[in-house]
């Protein structure tokens, strides 16, 4: 039924660093790589090598250049992908009880025999987070790797999605936030994690851990130290300072 | 918002037909449509029938799996696509009934009252639920407000109304009959587009302005630099079109010319001054020419209407 449960026994779901991602795109492609042979495998793509490219990717990084008040900028790397919202809105307008958010862990899911590919949760979700499969008719979204995290031919430390395995900075941390002991639940307290567009009231699990304070903004941004001209060889000495002084004299 | 051609050509159709359908019982209890007019009633109800189901069946052409849609039927506790299906059902046998009632008996008294108000209640319930279905989406600010239901509401009735006087000025019937009920119509889908209109810019607004929130720390800016796909992929086709909006002041002074100063002066205007020889040469072309605004309006309806995802892509 895609009437959403009231409450999961765990909530499972990514917290995400923000101030460590460099925006390497290890995550999307090892989703990419799993998924496409896993829960809802394959994730088709069209014209894979030609002009106008395009693919179902669970998993997409984008780059901002963020401006505070003061006038300091910096990069800012943001993956985005499921949150498994407690209010997960793309689950309730589902016509057909192809999505739907399990009670045990809250992962939300999509049945691909009885989605219809109507669309309709892929305009529900704020986030972007459901593609449509053009190949096989059916919608597709983020599992959080329900096929590796309870895979008991795993071993238990890989036992977690294959972007959190792969992230090369360890931005990407997976846990219950339904625990309030748990890793993940301590590092959104310790880190202010925050919920990405809270007034869509989607209460999304994921957390987001923002980017965090500049020290000694002014000296490091606004009076950073040119570097000097590579053209200038005024500092030049030795025997090179002798030919560029004796070169400069010639008409 | 993508404009899927199967979507507008659904909510255009179904929109004319579920108006004739819940307005032609409630004309012909207030005596304005003669039931003992077989041949008019099997004129005004079998376009309608046909409209309707032409409208549910071409909204299965852009599924991904058309022989699946029957579970559509199945979530109503929780869907507004899955409620608007089963009234499209409901609607059915009530409509039958009547039509039955009015083109074989040649009259619609007695019982046959009750099939006109089952099909009144559930062609009205369809374009409501239609109307929930946009209403409903938060991620859509532009469509996230009552405005949108009532526009359902009462553009399905107005270009009903308008087919409706079309085909009864053909059996004789002058159009100065339908005056009263077109002026109602004209005024509440004026006041509904317009109230829509007016909310739009400002809803949108209201979100962009946590784009920085949403992405950053609040009280920051931010730039997007890069995409994370060099090409377009399903989120931007889908729920990034701009084609409409460049445009979308111009579509708008268009549609309000079709859609509702059209009507205004063929249906409520011309009536009072012209006998009906003449008016059936306004009131066919002044059909035509509502249909065509709800139409443009459909598309502008999706097309202006932007998905807060696209602030992730840097759209302001």
């Amino acid at each position: 039924m895609t009437c959403l449960p009231d409450k999961t026994t765990r909530k499972l779901g990514l917290v995400i660093d923000l101030d460590t991602c460099v925006g390497c795109q290890a995550c999307v492609t090892n989703c990419k790589e799993w998924n496409t042979g896993g829960h809802m495998a394959p994730l088709t793509d069209t014209n894979p090598y030609g002009a106008e490219a395009d693919g179902v990717w669970f998993n997409r990084v984008h780059s901002y250049e963020v401006t505070t008040p003061e006038g300091s900028s910096r990069s800012l790397h943001f993956p985005r992908s499921c949150l498994h919202c407690e209010d997960a809105a793309c689950v309730a307008v589902c016509p057909t009880g192809a999505s739907y958010k399990r009670t045990s862990d809250g992962i939300v899911l999509v049945d691909e025999d009885k989605c219809i590919g109507c669309k309709l949760c892929s305009w529900a979700c704020p986030y972007g987070a459901r593609e449509y499969d053009v190949f096989e008719g059916v919608m597709k979204k983020c599992t959080l790797c329900v096929d590796r995290i309870y895979n008991e031919n795993l071993d238990q430390e890989d036992r977690v999605p294959a972007c959190v395995l792969t992230c090369p900075t360890g931005a990407r941390h997976y846990g219950d936030l339904n625990d309030p002991q748990s890793d993940v639940s301590r590092l959104v307290r310790k880190r202010g994690g925050r919920d990405l567009m809270p007034e869509m009231g989607y209460k999304p699990t994921n957390k987001y851990l923002p980017q965090r304070e500049k020290t000694n903004v002014a000296s490091s941004v606004n009076q950073s130290p040119a570097l000097a001209p590579l053209d200038d060889t005024s500092g030049a000495s030795g025997l090179l300072g002798w030919v560029d002084r004796m070169l400069e004299r010639m008409d | 918002m993508y404009p899927a051609a199967s979507v507008i050509l659904f909510t255009t159709a179904s929109g004319v037909g579920y108006g004739i359908l819940a307005l032609a019982p409630l004309l012909v209890a207030y005596g304005i449509l003669p039931d003992e007019d077989r041949w008019l009633g099997g004129a005004l109800m079998l376009p309608a029938l046909g409209l309707v189901t032409v409208g549910l069946l071409s909204s299965t052409f852009h599924l991904g799996h058309p022989e699946r849609a029957w579970r559509a039927l199945s979530q109503w506790k929780s869907s507004w696509l899955s409620r608007e299906g089963v009234m499209a059902i409901l609607s059915y046998p009530p409509a039958l009934a009547y039509t039955y009632a009015w083109v074989f008996l040649g009259s619609v008294d007695g019982p046959w009252v009750w099939a006109g108000f089952a099909t009144v209640l559930t062609a009205f319930g369809t374009l409501f639920t239609t109307g929930m279905i946009y209403r409903s989406l938060k991620p859509v600010p532009a469509w996230a407000t009552d405005w949108t239901v009532t526009g359902y509401l009462t553009l399905g009735p107005l270009t009903g109304l308008a087919v409706i006087i079309a085909i009864a000025s053909g059996f004789g019937l002058h159009p100065v009959r339908f005056q009263a009920v077109t002026i109602v119509f004209v005024l509440a889908a004026a006041i509904a587009k317009n109230a829509y209109w007016a909310r739009l810019q400002a809803a949108w607004d209201d979100h962009a302005q946590n784009a920085g929130a949403a992405i950053a720390s609040p009280g920051n800016t931010v730039r997007s630099i890069e995409w994370p796909h060099t090409e377009a992929n399903y989120v931007l086709k889908e729920m990034g079109y701009g084609v409409a909006r460049k445009h979308a002041e111009k579509l708008r002074r268009i549609t309000r010319n079709l859609l509702l100063v059209a009507p205004a002066i063929v249906f409520c205007l011309l009536p009072s001054l012209l006998p009906l020889p003449y008016l059936i040469w306004a009131v066919i072309p002044g059909a035509v020419l509502t249909l065509a605004g709800v139409a443009i309006e459909r598309w502008l309806f999706f097309a202006e209407a932007k998905h807060v995802v696209s602030l992730y892509y840097g759209v302001e």
